[in-house]
């Protein structure tokens, strides 16, 4: 599903946050739906589904922003790589979390698991952290022999 | 002085003191405590083995920290150096002095975010050595201005021992309406988790909406309630203090980052879990220092991104608490915590102590201090049902918790509910969890269980499940797929719209990801409270989160709250009312019209003024303004038809004769007591006063001497007023008898000085100071007599 176009927003932490209750116009669920169309009678409807109750990334992008106004770097960076995970399928992100477990992948395995993560789902940032991972593992001896 | 010993004595065992054998068998002294031995890391916050402060930087990249150079970092201090340090301003803030970084925490004056701009370029061995220099009070101070968020809240425990679905709902429900925003649950039986972390759910929106739930559980397991909207976040994603323990995990730093944004990329809260003690029980701390350790883990967690932690040695407390010190390194982990910006949900959560002293002064600080989640569990089950394996807190200690709130005025985020509306959340609870389990098609709830859990403390009282039933349904659930929007689905369907409504509220939160934010919880009407929107602003006295207007009014009630108005009821009590000025009460308990079946009444007639007695055998009881009228009975109850009856029978029995004798004029007992002597024919008196203080007088003693003194009425019961009665009789035929002995009870001040207060200045209300002594005739009969 394509995600929403929205123009790039600029905001302000003491004014916009909680987004859902300052900035709902802001928000859309990965399947486009806007926060005030996930009702009681949608879901009695059958017109809301799991996916609907999800975060979409640029939900997850404008909270980062939030995070890096109120100084909190890591935070931030975190909710950027969680942006790119939203498009992953549940047992995806799920098996990449198990081959990250100590002597559990060799090098070549994690370096794939990055590849595929560039080429399939543009995620750079997730990309990068797996191929920290897969040095620090190979210089502390933790790789799957 | 000779070297030579005497040969130990074969059969003699020493003689020990009655006050040794009474302090050996304090619940203290069931406590483990060892001795340190630093070389193993069995060393609280002060080894000899713990590193240097060092840091160094080039290129913006750290290449040597706390002595070690970048080519010999372990994977802890790699995930440190790269992610959790600020290389910007390291070099800056490692040149301070521990003890001016220390200063900075301390005073109000420096804004909490200056300190941040400092404690963001301090490596693990600069932290340490910070919090060295502070005592146990400078860490208070400092972790009053550093917590996150400005209003503390707290996490409850929801557990069974036999993982009965129908009573984590019901306690969950009640924890909510006593005012915990979060609660966790986990298991006996892993297969269980599906059921029970559906029943946690709805109990938890049935007693207040927005509480956020969790089932602790392995890892991936954990994540995929989460992701499918039975559970609200997560907390028990634990991280280690070296690579060893880590590893010994089964995760790493960076499995742990990538975790953390595998939940943020579901829009679901989590939190990491680390704490002292740790290392050093899974026998691999390297020989450092537990507190150092911890600080590894604080500083994981705040390089993975994570937005907060559960700290404060946790499983592990037995450990730290158990070194000198120990207690002191478990505040300083969720200060350190705090220091770096991160959420902290702040321990409490473990048996901790056979002491009720040491328990509770192991969580003054958090609570004090108020941090994001004093305690990151409090056993909202008996501790012989909570599966963390016990609870420094749990049910029976609500009412404790709720008097210390009141005491200190300290927002320890929970509030005293009376028993009605407990009982009406769990038996709703219980109802739409039915409800939701017939929706769904799994095991069914019988009425009789409702009913049993309703009323239920434990597990004990509930009539036992078909388990294999339960474990079919709970597998169901994890084949069927389903979600949280089935059991908003089953709620409505079941009757129960405004649960459904509250679940839904919660799962509509993952689309906004506000609740992703550092300390964010729901409050009730579902808006997001985080350090973003409600920043701790703690700037010295007068500012910062203090209880105060409608949260403050609930903070002061509790379970027994004396009557300002008319002492003789409490608050909340069903016939409590409130006194008109001209000081006539109202009851809506028919007291006054006759009293309860079986008692006795008291019936005084007023015969005109009291006149000074003639008859050498007779004792005068002086009586206070409001006895027997206003008021019905002592400080303890006891009836004043009983304490005149007891008092006339004693009088009586010696042959000697006795008037009662009202004094309006006074509520001091000396005067009422020395009036009546003077009234005496025989020159004896008795006063007493409506709570049941009582004196024997004697009309030629001076006001402030007396024959005989009762002065604490909560110890004054119906025999002793009878050999006041006999007594004075005894004085009055010219004997000199024993005196009635007195009693003492130390706990009496505690109990009754401050009803005493009220009941005494609710008497001075009826002085009449010019009024006469009135002479009074006396009819006592039993209620049910007609």
């Amino acid at each position: 599903m394509t995600p929403v176009e929205m123009p790039p927003v600029e905001l302000d932490p003491q004014r916009d946050y909680p987004l859902a209750s300052h900035r709902p116009e802001l928000l859309r669920t990965p399947t486009g739906k806007r926060l005030d169309e996930i009702t009681m009678e949608a879901v009695l409807a059958g017109e809301v589904a799991a996916e609907d109750l999800r975060i979409a990334p640029e939900t997850l992008r404008l909270q980062a922003q939030i995070a890096d106004s109120v100084g909190r770097p890591q935070l931030a960076q975190n909710f950027r790589r969680a942006a790119e995970l939203t498009a992953l399928p549940d047992e995806t992100v799920l098996e990449i979390y198990n081959a990250l477990r100590p002597r559990a992948s060799t090098k070549q395995q994690l370096t794939k698991i990055a590849e595929g993560l560039e080429r399939g789902y543009s995620a750079t940032l997730c990309a990068r952290l797996i191929r920290e991972a897969a040095d620090v593992y190979e210089r502390r001896g933790i790789l799957a022999s | 002085m000779s070297t030579k010993r005497a040969a130990p004595r074969q059969t003699s065992v020493p003689k020990r003191s009655k006050r040794t054998e009474i302090l050996e068998n304090r619940p203290v002294n069931l406590d483990g405590f060892v001795e340190e031995r630093p070389e193993v890391g069995m060393v609280a916050m002060d080894s000899p083995y713990d590193p240097r402060p060092s840091v160094r930087v080039e290129n913006g990249i750290i290449v040597e920290m706390d002595g070690k150079k970048r080519e010999d970092f372990d994977f802890l201090d790699q995930f440190i150096a790269d992610h959790a340090i600020d290389a910007a301003v390291a070099e800056r803030a490692m040149a301070l002095s521990p003890t001016e970084i220390a200063h900075m925490l301390l005073n109000p004056k420096v804004p909490r975010g200056e300190v941040l701009a400092v404690s963001s370029g301090l490596t693990p061995a600069k932290l340490l050595e910070v919090v060295k220099t502070m005592n146990v009070v400078e860490m208070m101070m400092a972790l009053q201005k550093m917590r996150a968020r400005r209003t503390p809240a707290n996490q409850g425990h929801s557990t069974s021992a036999r993982d009965n679905p129908v009573q984590v709902a019901a306690d969950a429900a009640e924890a909510g309406l006593r005012g915990f925003r979060e609660l966790e649950t986990t298991l006996g039986v892993v297969r269980y988790a599906p059921l029970v972390a559906i029943a946690l759910q709805i109990g938890a929106q049935v007693g207040k909406p927005g509480v956020l739930t969790q089932c602790a559980l392995e890892e991936s397991t954990e994540l995929e309630l989460g992701m499918r909207g039975i559970t609200a976040y997560a907390e028990t994603i634990s991280v280690y203090g070296t690579e060893q323990v880590f590893c010994d995990g089964d995760d790493t730093p960076w499995s742990k980052a990538f975790l953390a944004s595998a939940y943020a990329s579901r829009g679901i809260k989590m939190r990491f879990t680390s704490g002292t003690g740790s290392e050093v029980q899974m026998g691999n701390a390297e020989g450092k220092s537990m507190l150092y350790l911890e600080i590894r883990c604080i500083l994981v967690a705040k390089g993975a991104g994570v937005q907060g932690l559960q700290n404060g040695s946790i499983s592990c407390i037995g450990v730290p608490g158990a070194v000198p010190a120990g207690i002191r390194a478990v505040l300083a982990e969720n200060l350190i915590a705090s220091t770096v910006d991160l959420e902290c949900a702040s321990g409490n959560d473990q048996s901790f102590s056979h002491s009720d002293m040491r328990r509770t002064a192991r969580l003054m600080p958090q609570l004090l201090s108020g941090t994001d989640f004093v305690c990151s569990g409090y056993s909202a089950v008996p501790n012989y049902d909570n599966m963390f394996a016990g609870s420094n807190l749990d049910p029976e200690d609500f009412d404790d918790w709720n008097t210390i709130q009141r005491d200190l005025q300290v927002d320890g985020a929970l509030r005293h509910v009376p028993e009605p509306e407990i009982l009406a959340a769990r038996n709703r609870a219980a109802r739409a969890l039915q409800g939701v389990f017939a929706y769904l098609d799994l095991a069914p709830i019988t009425d009789k269980e409702i009913e049993a859990v309703t009323y239920a403390h434990g597990s004990k009282e509930l009539p036992p499940r078909d388990v294999l039933e339960d474990l079919k349904a709970a597998q169901s659930v994890l084949d069927r797929g389903i979600t949280g929007l089935d059991i908003v689905k089953g709620l409505e369907a079941g009757g129960f719209p405004e649960t459904a409504e509250a679940l839904l509220g919660v799962l509509r939160q993952r689309v906004s990801g506000d609740l992703l934010h550092t300390s964010a919880i729901l409050t009730p009407e579902l808006t997001t409270l985080s350090a973003v929107n409600d920043a701790n602003d703690y700037a010295g006295p007068g500012s910062g989160y203090r209880p105060s207007g409608a949260r403050w009014e609930e903070m002061k009630r509790l379970r027994h709250v004396v009557s300002a108005l008319n002492p003789e009821q409490e608050v909340g009590h069903p016939s409590h009312q409130t006194v008109g000025k001209s000081g006539d009460v109202i009851t809506a308990d028919g007291r006054a019209a006759g009293g309860v079946v079986g008692e006795r009444t008291l019936h005084l007639e007023e015969k005109g003024a009291a006149r000074p007695g003639r008859r050498s055998d007779e004792v005068v009881i002086g009586v206070s303004p409001a006895f027997g009228e206003f008021f019905s009975k002592t400080i303890v109850d006891v009836s004043h038809a009983d304490v005149l009856r007891e008092l006339l029978a004693g009088v009586e029995e010696q042959g000697v004769h006795a008037r009662v004798v009202r004094f309006r004029a006074s509520a001091d007992l000396a005067v009422i007591a020395q009036s009546a002597a003077r009234l005496s024919g025989s020159g004896i008196g008795i006063g007493i006063l409506s709570r049941g203080t009582t004196m024997i007088h004697q009309k030629d003693l001076v006001r402030l001497s007396n024959l005989e003194l009762f002065p604490q009425a909560p110890l004054m019961d119906p025999a002793t007023f009878r050999m006041i009665g006999r007594n004075a009789a005894r004085y009055a035929k010219g004997e000199s008898p024993e005196p009635v002995p007195s009693r003492n009870d130390h706990m009496a001040r505690p109990r009754w000085q401050a009803k005493a207060a009220l009941l005494h200045i609710k008497e001075t209300e009826f002085v009449r100071p010019d009024a006469e002594p009135v002479e009074l005739g006396v009819l006592i009969r039993m209620a049910d007599a007609g």
